[in-house]
């Protein structure tokens, strides 16, 4: 039997002493604020870092800040960064190796101490998101040492979604907009005329002793169903669908679609939706040496499929064309990512759409592919190639 | 491997096959004999039992460069069913061979008289000699044990 | 340990020596400098660190205790400076990564190897002789550019004497060479294995590794029992990196060795 954790309404009061309850345990806190014109994620030591009244205006290669009345906190969807910038960091030194006078080299591990964060405001999509990485780099025969501890260390804030944006599809990938597992506390703001407050549950022991350290009150029914309503509602309101169809079997059945051909005609490969993406993980091994030529270090640093050398060969790169790259990234999204780790690789946070500068739309891309196979099927036979 | 349909006379049906040994006679070559040069009349064709034969061309300078070899099952010499009739390469036994031989002649007579006989051959002819030496040469024509050549930056993408 | 059970942490290994096998290729033998890694399988690989300059996938074409024995081609920075490692020089090492090759206990064997490709298969020869008795036909299968571009032709020599049918075939021959002269697939005929109960190995590049595999099933090998080793970009091996996707396949974990029937669908769709 699931244990069942405490319930509470904090206020933007509380939510303040949280911040300063997660650092006074030692965490770093990480959260939304407004910097660059965007809604970026940062350390927070208080409540007033946070965007109230700012939510987001998405379309696909747009995003713009937008005031909001209300004074939210937590009415934007997506922003450019999502938690893998910190759970596995754009570039990390994974060891280091000496060599001595007499040539022997040693080898050393990277062992500095492991940040302890607590991140505020976890979307469910990047909920999810972060489950999916955990399955890539600590799930298989080879977990990842340093995710493995950073990750081990974080404390989770998810906060609901009740402001879905243009570009989310949550809901066409069973992530959202109610927080799934792997919270410590989930908040759900709701303002009305009752006030400006949040509704908080835990979903582990430390996230119900931490709600004990900040002034609330016992959840009240009004405030649920308010909650619960504007969840519900939020579903609803979901800017972009995926095609009803298995898409695993899909990609598998497109993958010399025509409009494959399409797509990469606008694709300018320049690997921004990896960039954003909330569970690509690819990386690359960067060897650095020093002026003594006797320390050396390994780092890892993210890399795009979209490279030209991500495929290299002694003979040159596999995948070639930009045609064979888009396909690469959108089939391993939402197809062979369920061959190698069990799950879609999609969450549906519409990161990939907004931040794609010429606007392609993974949701569009994988309606047309089920629209050309279907076509095909339903009109008998599809015309062969000469 | 013996699977039938891929050595010369195992793509033959069982009744063609004995219509064209009924033209054989044993033949056999010890080795650096040399079985046909280039542009002599191709008069005789072999199906080779044992042994290896090179086809080469004689380039100045280098001598005789073998272009490929022959060995137990295959067919040696096709020019004798396509004019102009002439061999477009030597032929050079490199160990000791045991063949059937065939006078071309009388088999391309059979051919025109029958015409099933006929397509059959010129089938297993075209498949099994010409178009698996064909498909082989292609793939050499890659060079795939070269050193790889790297493209320069820039190159098509 | 737990570095080392990552997979992440390379382990010093002592180059004990090398030996040109042919001009631009070589064997290298490392010795553990202190702990070694877990014991290497056939078919697996090894990522071998150059000091400085990086590491690059090599399978292991022998295994003698914790010793090990790996061929190198010097195609560039990493494989140039592994192929010319002093003897007594430190190099790093990870691994054992990837599927190995299922050698059966009985019946038939058919390994076919293009140039380099020969070298992670040179232990299924090795296993397979070292009990002979309880094999049917064993036929080696050698395809390489020129005549001294073969590796190790001693060996190979040793295998014949040791019970299997070694045929060997160049593109170029050079004057002297009176062997065989043409592709690989040329010699399947004059293999004398039985295609049902044969067990197909194929390595090499992967244009010869396609020609090869689609002779084998035309000639009624079952496609389930030709095994194949495939090349991906490897920088990780332990699945985390990405770059070594083939489809639904991470290649360091599911690979290099892939049976026919999972590859060829795979290989038949262009630069997936």
């Amino acid at each position: 039997m699931a244990v069942t954790y405490r319930a509470a309404v904090i206020d933007k009061v509380g939510l303040d002493a949280l911040i300063r309850a997660l650092a006074a345990r030692g965490r770093t806190v990480i959260g939304p604020t407004v910097r660059d014109g965007a809604i970026v994620l940062a350390e927070v030591t208080g409540g007033a870092d946070l965007p109230y009244g700012w939510g987001v205006a998405h379309e696909a290669g747009r995003y713009r800040l937008a005031p909001r009345r209300d004074g939210a906190a937590f009415a934007h969807s997506a922003g450019p960064q999502s938690w893998k910038s910190f759970l596995h960091p754009q570039r990390e030194r994974q060891w280091s190796a000496d060599r001595d006078a007499d040539g022997s080299v040693v080898f050393s591990a990277e062992s500095g101490p492991s940040p302890s964060y607590a991140f505020l405001g976890v979307r469910p999509c990047d909920l999810r998101a972060i489950a999916v990485q955990d399955r890539v780099l600590s799930g298989g025969r080879y977990p990842d040492p340093a995710y493995r501890r950073r990750r081990e260390r974080a404390f989770v804030v998810a906060a609901e979604c009740t402001e879905p944006g243009a570009t989310c599809f949550c809901v066409s990938m069973d992530s959202g907009p109610a927080a799934g597992p792997g919270y410590d506390l989930a908040l759900t703001e709701v303002i009305d005329s009752a006030g400006h407050r949040f509704l908080v549950r835990a979903g582990t022991e430390e996230g119900e002793s931490l709600l004990g350290e900040v002034p609330s009150r016992p959840a009240d029914t009004a405030t649920q169903d308010a909650a619960h309503a504007s969840v519900a509602a939020a579903a609803d309101r979901m800017g972009r669908t995926m095609p009803q169809v298995d898409l695993q079997v899909l990609m598998r059945e497109t993958l010399t679609a025509a409009r494959w051909e399409d797509v990469a005609s606008r694709c300018l490969t320049c690997g921004n939706c990896t960039m954003v993406c909330p569970t690509c993980f690819c990386t690359t091994a960067e060897d650095v040496t020093d002026l003594t030529g006797d320390h050396t270090e390994r780092w890892r640093r993210w890399e795009s499929c979209f490279d030209l050398e991500f495929t290299h060969l002694p003979g040159g790169p596999v995948r070639a064309t930009g045609l064979s790259r888009y396909r690469q990234w959108a089939t391993h999204k939402l197809g062979t990512w369920y061959d190698q780790f069990g799950s879609s690789g999609c969450v549906g946070c519409g990161r990939c759409i907004v931040w794609c500068p010429v606007g392609i739309d993974i949701t569009e891309e994988a309606h047309a592919l089920a629209r050309e196979r279907d076509g095909g099927v339903a009109a008998g036979s599809a015309p062969e190639a000469p | 491997m013996t699977t039938a349909g891929q050595q010369f006379l195992g793509a033959l049906s069982a009744a063609h096959r004995d219509r064209l040994l009924a033209f054989a006679r044993d033949r056999s070559f010890p080795a650096g004999a040399r079985v046909f040069d280039e542009d002599a009349e191709a008069l005789r064709f072999w199906i080779l039992r044992s042994g290896l034969v090179a086809l080469d061309a004689q380039v100045p300078g280098q001598g005789s460069v073998v272009m490929e070899t022959l060995g137990p099952g295959e067919l040696l010499g096709w020019s004798w069913l396509f004019e102009p009739y002439r061999w477009h390469l030597g032929a050079q036994v490199r160990e000791p061979v045991e063949a059937y031989e065939f006078d071309a002649p009388p088999v391309r007579a059979a051919i025109e008289e029958d015409p099933a006989f006929g397509l059959e051959l010129t089938r297993c002819v075209a498949s099994v000699a010409i178009g698996r030496r064909l498909r082989a040469c292609r793939i050499r024509l890659l060079d795939l044990y070269g050193v790889p050549h790297v493209p320069s930056e820039g190159s098509p993408a | 340990m737990t570095a080392l059970m990552t997979g992440t942490l390379p382990l010093p290994y002592r180059v004990v020596r090398t030996a040109d096998e042919t001009p631009d290729t070589a064997g290298i033998v490392l010795e553990p400098s202190g702990t070694p890694l877990p014991e290497f399988c056939p078919g697996q690989f090894a990522m071998v660190y150059a000091f400085g300059a990086g590491d690059i996938p090599l399978s292991v074409s022998a295994v003698d205790g914790h010793r090990l024995t790996l061929t190198v081609r010097s195609v560039g920075a990493v494989s140039g400076a592994l192929r010319n490692a002093a003897a007594g020089s430190t190099v790093g090492v990870r691994g054992p990564f990837g599927t190995g090759w299922d050698v059966p206990a009985d019946g038939d064997v058919l390994i076919v190897a293009g140039g380099i490709g020969l070298a992670p298969l040179r232990p299924v020869v090795r296993r397979v002789l070292a009990a002979r008795e309880r094999y049917g036909q064993v036929a080696v299968l050698i395809g390489a550019r020129g005549p001294r571009d073969l590796l190790r032709p001693g060996e190979t020599r040793e295998w014949q004497e040791a019970g299997a049918r070694v045929l060997t075939t160049v593109d170029r021959p050079a004057q002297g060479w009176s062997g065989d002269v043409g592709v690989v697939t040329m010699l399947l005929d004059r293999a004398a294995v039985a295609p049902a109960g044969t067990a197909a190995f194929v390595c090499g590049p992967e244009v010869m590794i396609r020609a090869t595999a689609r002779e084998l099933v035309h000639r009624s090998v079952p496609a389930e029992r030709i095994q194949v080793s495939l090349e991906r970009t490897m920088h990780c091996g332990t699945g985390h990196c990405g770059h070594c996707q083939l489809g639904p396949l991470l290649l360091c974990l599911a690979g290099p060795v892939v049976p026919w029937d999972r590859a060829r669908p795979l290989l038949s769709v262009r630069e997936l």
